[in-house]
């Protein structure tokens, strides 16, 4: 493969949320700034860039990743899944999303897309997940407005759900 | 009920600042920040920054003091306050030089080409310390550390600690913490030339009193500063009051560039520049009758507000003035207040707000007075507790405490939480040799503060030429559109605490609507809402102050709407009801006409409706008359309204770790009406995790030089969900009667609370007198592990550091040269061997026969950087002995160090070097890896040693580098 | 904390990479998990010209093993390492330590052979390497070399890997009959560098412990059958010997308490667990 040179714009191209994207972007662009300002998708946010506070936390070919920890280029070629991509349909909600809702499991709502990338896939893992499972994964995001107590009881009412089979709110 | 907020912030559709789209043309900005605590700025070199790609201006000091005028400062004294470092650096983090470019990464590679030098400053960063030194003064006009004294008396208190059957004291130091919210400062600043006027978004979160400063900063009228918020706050906790300096640097940098200019925060520069909680000694001793009946407080409080007095401080130390006898009934207090500056962070508010270091005080006295005169904690919380049926009740520095049963509160609190069943599990604990301890702790959570608390500082002589201030104006507008459907306007600043939601709910209930039929607006427009300076989101004023002044509005509304029903349906007012959507008579529902038509009447058939009552808009501006100025004898009602929280916990202590783990945590509010439990209960439990963070893991850490060590969430250590349990909340509702809602605020309680609640509990498993935060396995087993038996065999442990987080690196080595002690000693002071020893050198340059200066690549790993490396020797002895001093500067980092060097000739030609060093390390490399610097110190000293024996002309033997990595460097 | 400019390459081959490797040196740096890289790369610690991403080599996506060993290659992400089947009875002392790396959002991207090559004097990997004696395999453009763990791990940060030289697999032996496995590891949060991690492995002839987080390298010792008085003061000997420092999160003496402590409860457990 060629050798991308620093000082120019490469184009990189991925599937988002099922959909062709496209993004010119220099080798040390890291993936969260490209898919927030190039491909507009601002749901996943940005709080340490050092890869600790788990807000930009996105799935990359299946896997939570941080995407402050990837450089566009790495991700040239794989399966993105953002959290615009969570819900079913538009004005619908996962029932993931759903639960965070009516368990109050987000306040500002800024580490929120992250832990939902995070146990999305954890949920699909783990159908039936203990209380300590749950507070041992969630051990890799900061949130600092609920003090975890609606998270996890939103993330045990979700995989209860579908459990029983529910697909969508 | 559900939020209205969620299904925007689920999707990924939230609206947060740096989600915004920003003007064709907006640049970005980096900031470049002293790495030293104290210094003076020597020279900025800018020129290659300038020339660099993208970039459009690189501001510093002089550009920013030619368009702006320093921010005011809260005491009466010679000291400015500035956005940037003038003429000297005062903390690590404090901004020396703006890069304005294209974007935020050619912005950093500006930074990277700025050339600072520094001379370095004696530093002071303890508080005490501050006070003696003579050295390390931080403003010299001030001439002084100390900013601000005051002492306070209020009933006896001489008395009173003269007949005092018992003294009982306590002296704690509180550490500094940050709610750190998860999004860090924003701002997108323009300036218009046209207009001489400055529009700038950010998530500023208030108090607004800070427009003033910054308007008058910007030297401008506060009517051409107009500020905006983004309509989605990423969590403020207080911390993003700020934000306002860098609005004020940002604003400049637009005027300068004449393009509007854009900066996020980064977290490095957030943990290290943004604000912190001051840090506090107190020393709080009580009066104390033998049945543990307190008589009187005598306070002694020593508030550091790090580099700077930045407004609104000494804000922290001054909100609590009012409730500083907490939940008790103790009228004799004298208090004594000194403010000072060291080399830290400049302080701010954050959730708790003074709160936290009062109760600290407060409640471990309490636990002391219960231990010495050997009386149950819990009767003398109940001895002393603000008895049932006295409120309001005035405390004696001036508080007007609102509503409360804090007897019942506490009795209901221990039977429904379990107490004496906590106390069994302990008994059962202790029988199986388990360290176990139980924290009681007792509170009054003050919110919606008085905007005059402040001037409590000056004296009152002092208050009377500057003009009384009280109160605390809040807003809300409700109006009512063409079609009939309701708006809210507040200035309430949101991060997540669902106004909208609450909001909605306020006026649906006044208007017999559903909550999804209003609409609420909460980003705030100085330009357009009602504002005044007490808006904003801080002090837990929301629900209160907010709330109640949508609920108050929307009744004006409502009475001129049901005159006008009355017209139309023929009845007396009092009989119009509002609900379901209707306006109808009471008694007879068909009498009705949908409330959207009656609402739009005044748009379409406004001579139908008597002018009186027009209903379009309505705003009410609501404060309350409690909320009066510090009185002549300096008593303040520093808030409105107040809560009662008691909570009790069992935590069991790790033999092996002095590892905490909190086994039970009951926490019982009384936070007078609540409007919505579940949006209370996240309030509780998010104040619970600041608070398990603040009490065991968080703590910014700073040298005894300054370097500031905490730089990053590796070292800041903000607690998971691993390390925050599910507290058992309690509730107990007395509605205040001064506020529209009788709600009282809720956010704050439990980081007043929680912190000394875990130390008392950790206090009673440890059996201990005086512990600190935050409670850290090493500081714990400190108390559990003993004495060390010293190494067998005589080898000495390696030199344990001074308490607290000193960073001196200090080693030591020897080895075997196969050369004359003469022939080393040559090689040492020769340019050129120097250059080849001295690990990645570029070339020595010889000022003097002592003097070297050389640039050198240093790194460890794949962690490089190129320094400016200035080395004397001095105690020359030759060939025997010589001193090495060194400094090294780089972008990265510095590091200074002194090694001393032996040469001793052995029989057989060789020489025996031997050495020890002593080495301190800060800027960037300190605040972000050092856990490592140790290591990377003592390797880069080793490389030094390694190519001097190599270049002797000997290859080492193997076994010679296996002894010599064993020297116990 | 934006990167400075570098140069980036996907290897297509193995010899595209040690091409790069040769001509640059120090200034080619591998990316293969990026989760200790990328950090560096934001905060301008580490400025390399070029980049080298190696995770599209199907030769290193492999985790094969034989009767003794585990192979793992370079690009094999810690999770699938500790998702491989039967690895606790394969290597107990991996399917104990691997939970404690990171958090399992970065085990999904981080490499094993990473956590190698980057020697964090607390990390797992290297301590587990240390603890098994296992080895590190280094290939550049002229030869390919084995390298016991021991002598690969040379201080903090610092490896015995050249400049041009990228590590092809680490290999982790195998569990064997009759012996015990232990770990266990004490830090601030779940999650954070070891203060003190503990590998305990246990035989007939004695049990080894090799301790991470206080050297500036793991470093092992054998104990031999040692127990009760004889075994603390051994360990009293080997916490002094590991040179522990103060630093942000804990004092010297502390870690060396923990040497004691919860190197002693490690070595029992792997005791206890011997088949």
């Amino acid at each position: 493969m060629p050798r991308l040179e620093g000082h120019a714009r490469h184009r990189v191209r991925f599937t988002v949320n099922g959909h062709m994207a496209e993004a010119h972007v220099e080798p040390r662009a890291l993936l969260s700034d490209v898919l927030r300002q190039q491909l507009a998708l601002t749901g996943t946010h940005v709080g340490c860039e050092h890869g600790v506070c788990g807000a930009c936390t996105i799935q990359i070919d299946g896997v939570p990743a941080r995407s402050c920890l990837t450089l566009a280029v790495q991700a040239d070629g794989a399966d993105i899944r953002t959290v615009e991509g969570l819900a079913p349909q538009s004005g619908q909600l996962s029932v993931l999303q759903d639960a965070f809702r009516r368990h109050h499991a987000l306040q500002c709502g800024f580490c929120t897309a992250g832990i939902l990338m995070s146990l999305d896939r954890f949920l699909k893992d783990n159908a039936d997940p203990s209380e300590e499972e749950l507070r041992d994964y969630l051990g890799g995001h900061l949130c600092r407005c609920t003090g975890y107590v609606p998270i996890v009881a939103a993330a045990l009412d979700a995989a209860k759900r579908l459990r029983e089979g529910a697909t969508h709110a | 009920m559900e939020r209205v907020e969620d299904a925007a912030l689920l999707t990924g559709r939230g609206r947060y600042i740096d989600d915004l789209g920003v003007k064709p043309g907006t640049l970005h900005a980096a900031i470049l920040r002293s790495p030293h605590a104290h210094a003076r700025i020597v020279r900025i070199d800018k020129d290659a920054a300038s020339q660099a790609e993208g970039v459009v201006a690189i501001l510093t000091a002089e550009d920013v003091i030619a368009h702006s005028a320093s921010l005011v400062v809260g005491v009466k004294a010679p000291i400015e306050c500035w956005p940037i470092a003038a003429d000297r650096v005062r903390y690590v983090g404090e901004p020396v030089v703006i890069a304005i470019a294209q974007s935020r990464y050619l912005a950093e590679d500006a930074l990277d080409l700025v050339e600072v030098e520094y001379e370095t400053l004696p530093v002071v960063v303890d508080p005490v310390a501050a006070l003696d030194t003579t050295d390390a003064i931080l403003h010299e006009r001030l001439g002084t550390n100390l900013v601000s004294e005051r002492s306070f008396r209020y009933g006896e208190p001489e008395q009173a600690f003269a007949q005092a059957q018992q003294k009982v004291s306590v002296t704690v130091r509180y550490p500094r913490n940050s709610c750190t919210p998860i999004e860090t400062y924003g701002v997108v600043a323009e300036y218009d030339p046209g207009e001489d006027s400055y529009d700038v978004l950010s998530n500023f979160m208030g108090p607004f009193s800070l427009q003033g400063v910054m308007a008058r900063a910007l030297k401008v009228p506060s009517n051409r500063l107009r500020l905006r918020n983004a309509p989605d706050s990423g969590g403020s906790f207080g911390v993003k009051q700020g934000v306002f300096p860098y609005i004020v640097l940002m604003g400049v940098a637009s005027r300068i560039t004449g393009r509007p200019v854009k900066w996020i925060e980064d977290r490095l520069e957030h943990l290290s520049a943004s604000v912190s909680a001051t840090n506090r000694v107190t020393t709080l001793e009580a009066a104390v009758d033998a049945d543990g009946r307190i008589q009187a407080l005598a306070y002694d409080q020593l508030e550091d507000v790090g580099a700077h007095i930045r407004a609104p401080e000494p804000a922290t130390l001054y909100r609590m003035h009012g409730n500083l006898t907490g939940a008790y009934a103790i009228r004799n207090v004298s208090v004594r207040n000194r403010v000072v500056v060291t080399n830290k962070t400049p302080t701010g508010l954050n959730r708790g707000f003074g709160g936290p270091q009062v109760y600290y005080a407060l409640e471990r006295l309490m636990q002391r007075i219960a231990i010495e005169l050997g009386l149950d904690p819990l009767d003398v919380i109940r001895r002393n507790l603000v008895p049932s049926g006295a409120f309001p009740y005035r405390t004696a520095t001036g508080a007007l405490l609102d509503s409360g049963d804090y007897v019942k509160a506490f009795e209901i609190a221990l039977a429904d939480g379990g107490y004496d069943e906590l106390r069994q599990r302990q008994v059962e604990a202790r029988a199986q040799g388990r360290i176990y301890g139980i924290g009681v702790t007792a509170a009054v959570e003050p919110s919606v503060s008085n905007m005059g608390y402040i001037t409590t500082v000056l004296t009152p002589e002092e208050r009377r030429k500057a003009g009384p201030k009280n109160g605390a104006q809040a807003t809300a507008t409700i109006s009512l559109d063409p079609l009939g459907s309701v708006s809210v306007h507040v200035a309430s600043a949101p991060a997540g605490q669902g106004h909208r939601t609450v909001l909605a709910q306020i006026v649906a209930d006044a208007f017999g609507l559903k909550p999804s039929d209003i609409r609420v607006v909460a980003d705030l427009d100085t330009a357009r809402d009602a504002w005044s300076i007490a808006s904003g989101n801080y002090s837990s004023r929301f629900a209160a102050a907010v709330g109640g002044a949508a609920h108050l509005a929307a009744q004006r509304i409502k009475d001129k709407l049901a005159r006008s029903a009355a017209a139309q349906l023929n009845i007396a007012a009092a009989d119009v009801e509002f609900a379901q959507g209707r306006v109808r008579a009471r008694g007879n529902p068909d009498n009705s006409i949908p409330f959207a038509r009656l609402a739009a009447a005044s748009h379409w058939s406004p001579g139908l409706v008597p002018e009186e009552d027009q209903a379009l808009r309505e705003t009410v501006f609501w404060t309350p008359p409690e909320l009066t100025p510090p009185s002549e004898d300096d008593e303040i009602n520093s808030s409105l309204c107040h809560g009662f929280i008691f909570d009790f916990c069992g935590v069991e202590i790790d033999p092996v770790t002095g590892a905490v783990r909190i086994d039970k945590y009951v926490t019982m509010h009384d936070c007078g009406r609540i409007l919505h439990p579940g949006m209370v209960a996240g309030q509780v439990t998010g104040g619970f995790a600041h608070a398990v963070g603040a009490a065991l893991y968080e703590e910014f850490s700073y040298a005894p030089d300054g370097a500031f060590l905490t730089g990053t969430f590796a070292d800041y250590l903000v607690p998971t969900a691993t390390e925050v349990p599910s507290p058992v909340i309690l509730h107990f509702e007395t509605p205040s009667p001064f506020t529209p809602l009788g709600t009282k605020g809720v956010g704050e309680g439990n980081c007043m609370s929680t912190p000394v609640c875990l130390a008392n509990a950790v206090a009673d498993a440890l059996n201990i007198a005086a512990i600190d935060l935050p409670l850290t396995p090493t500081k714990i087993a400190g108390f559990l592990h003993g004495e060390e038996k010293p190494r067998p065999g005589g080898k000495p442990a390696s030199a344990t550091l001074p308490k607290g987080n000193g960073r001196a690196l200090h080693g030591s080595g020897e080895a075997l040269v196969t050369a004359s002690p003469q022939a080393i000693w040559d090689m040492l002071l020769d340019a050129d061997t120097l250059a080849s020893i001295i690990p990645g050198s570029h070339g020595v340059e010889k000022i003097s026969d002592t003097h070297f200066r050389a640039e050198v690549t240093l790194g460890v790993g794949p962690v490089t950087g190129r320094y400016k490396a200035n080395i004397e020797l001095s105690d020359l002895v030759p060939p025997q002995s010589v001193t090495l001093t060194g400094i090294v500067t780089g972008a990265l980092g510095d590091g200074r160090g002194a090694g001393h060097i032996r040469l001793t000739p052995n029989a057989d030609g060789t020489t025996t070097l031997s050495y020890n060093y002593d080495a301190e390390i800060g800027g960037k490399v300190a605040s972000i890896g050092g856990r490592l610097l140790d290591g990377a110190a003592k390797m880069v000293i080793r490389q030094f040693f390694a190519a001097l024996a190599r270049r002797t002309g000997t290859a080492p033997k193997r076994g010679w580098f296996a002894r010599w990595f064993g020297g116990g460097a | 904390m934006k990167p400075a400019r570098f140069d980036y390459l996907r290897a297509g081959s193995l010899a595209e990479a040690h091409e790069v490797l040769a001509a640059e040196g120090n200034d080619a740096r591998i990316v293969a998990g990026g989760q200790t890289l990328m950090p560096m790369l934001s905060m301008r610690l580490a400025r390399p010209k070029v980049l080298v991403d190696i995770m599209h080599l199907p030769e290193l996506r492999k985790i094969t093993d034989d009767a003794q060993a585990i192979r793992v290659g370079a690009a094999v992400r810690q999770a699938e390492l500790l998702a491989s089947p039967q690895l606790a009875e394969t290597q107990p002392l991996l399917a104990a330590a691997l939970p404690w790396v990171g958090h399992a959002q970065t085990r999904s991207r981080g490499t094993v052979c990473g956590s190698a090559a980057h020697a964090d004097p607390s990390a797992e990997i290297p301590l587990s390497l240390i603890a098994l004696g296992g080895t590190i395999e280094l290939a550049s453009r002229r030869k390919k070399r084995s390298i016991k763990a021991e002598d690969f791990f040379t201080g903090m940060m610092s490896t015995a890997r050249a400049p041009e030289e990228l590590i092809e697999a680490v290999i982790f032996p195998k569990a064997q009959r009759g012996y015990g496995y232990a770990f266990k590891e004490f830090g601030r949060r779940h999650g954070d560098f070891a203060i003190v991690a503990c590998a305990a492995i246990a035989s007939d002839t004695g049990t080894r412990l090799a301790i991470g987080g206080v050297a500036d390298r793991p470093m092992a010792r054998d104990f031999g059958p040692l127990d009760g008085s004889a075994l603390d003061d051994a360990l009293d000997e080997f916490a002094f010997d590991l040179d522990a420092r103060d630093d942000l999160h804990a004092t010297a003496r502390y870690r060396r308490e923990l040497v004691r402590r919860l190197g002693r409860a490690t070595m029992e457990e792997a005791r206890r667990c011997r088949v």
